[in-house]
């Protein structure tokens, strides 16, 4: 038995690479890749979030955390991030029973939840702005809007993309590519959700304990 | 395989169980961290920054667990390998900025005393 395993094995001529390119699915590498995008997106992120972290702290005589942040509304802020993360998964669930309606009810409802943490983080900048702490005024507020409003923009490209396929799977309903597209969103939006709990934790809880 | 035929795996999706209990995990370690910070429930701030940063790194797992799916076979592991080299990446990143910085300041401290004198 081993010495036959053994002869095959002498047998087939040792190939290093591969002359004839095997089959790939369309679009079946996609998630891989959109997958290292956010990868690389966390980088960013992190990034900023470093910044934060070495400049929070430097008020230049201007307001500090506990002079500017509302902890009530930043905890409405998360819980409109969080339910929004749970409607884009009921989305998920209804796109997969291949009900278009449903699922397009559900995309609508997630991105009323996006849209409202926007308007209460945009009511948050506007109110920062207008007691005087612009971005300009302090290193920590410098680091704070970068780092928050990237967060917040991100956002922003998600409810155009999430609007965006609501109208292409009204129109071909859940084909193969509208089902990556959603799968990739459904990546993005929880990413963006998972982002949120570095900020809340990181910039509003922790600049309140200062 | 066809055009319209589906060519993701299901595993990827989840289940409505795995969004419900993704979901209540996720509203009890966001509450109880801004109950710690709004309710002072403990004295100590240091124990209550811990305290938030663990439950923090807690649901961050929770989230990618039951949102985003990712598990060691997802991908053949490749989606594991790469969250994990992120991973690596990130904390060098945020340890090292801050580790480095916060010696710099504290070098620079005596001179900025120093020039605060009158």
């Amino acid at each position: 038995m081993a010495y036959a395993f053994a002869t095959a094995e002498v047998a087939s001529p040792t190939a290093f690479y591969q002359i004839n390119e095997h089959e790939h699915a369309a679009g079946g590498s996609t998630m891989l890749g959109f997958w290292i995008y956010l990868m690389s997106d966390c980088l960013i992120f992190a990034v900023m979030f470093a910044t934060y972290g070495v400049l929070g702290a430097h008020y230049a005589g201007g307001p500090a955390p506990r002079d500017l942040f509302d902890l009530p509304l930043v905890a409405v802020n998360t819980s409109m991030l969080l339910l929004s993360s749970i409607t884009y998964g009921f989305s998920m669930l209804s796109m997969r029973k291949r009900q278009v309606g449903a699922t397009q009810v559900w995309l609508a409802i997630t991105a009323l939840f996006g849209a409202a943490f926007l308007g209460i983080e945009l009511h948050e900048f506007t109110h920062m702005i207008g007691e005087g702490a612009t971005p300009e005024r302090s290193a920590f507020l410098s680091s704070f809007f970068t780092l928050v409003g990237t967060h917040g923009l991100h956002v922003t490209f998600g409810i155009v993309w999430l609007l965006t396929l609501m109208v292409q799977i009204g129109q071909r309903g859940v084909t193969a590519a509208n089902e990556r597209r959603l799968m990739c969103l459904s990546l993005f939006w929880h990413f963006l959700d998972i982002i949120w709990i570095g900020v809340f934790t990181f910039v509003y809880l922790m600049g309140m304990l200062r | 395989m066809s055009a319209g035929e589906l060519t993701l795996p299901a595993e990827r999706h989840g289940s409505v169980r795995d969004y419900v209990v993704g979901f209540l995990l996720s509203v009890l370690l966001t509450a109880v961290p801004f109950w710690l910070v709004m309710g002072h429930a403990i004295e100590s701030k240091q124990a209550i920054a811990f305290l938030i940063v663990a439950f923090a790194a807690v649901q961050m797992i929770t989230h990618v667990v039951f949102f985003l799916h990712v598990s060691a076979r997802s991908e053949g592991g490749w989606t594991l390998l790469s969250l994990i080299f992120t991973l690596v990446l990130v904390v060098i990143t945020l340890a090292g900025s801050v580790w480095v910085m916060y010696h710099l300041d504290s070098n620079m401290m005596p001179q900025q005393e120093m020039s605060q004198l009158p």
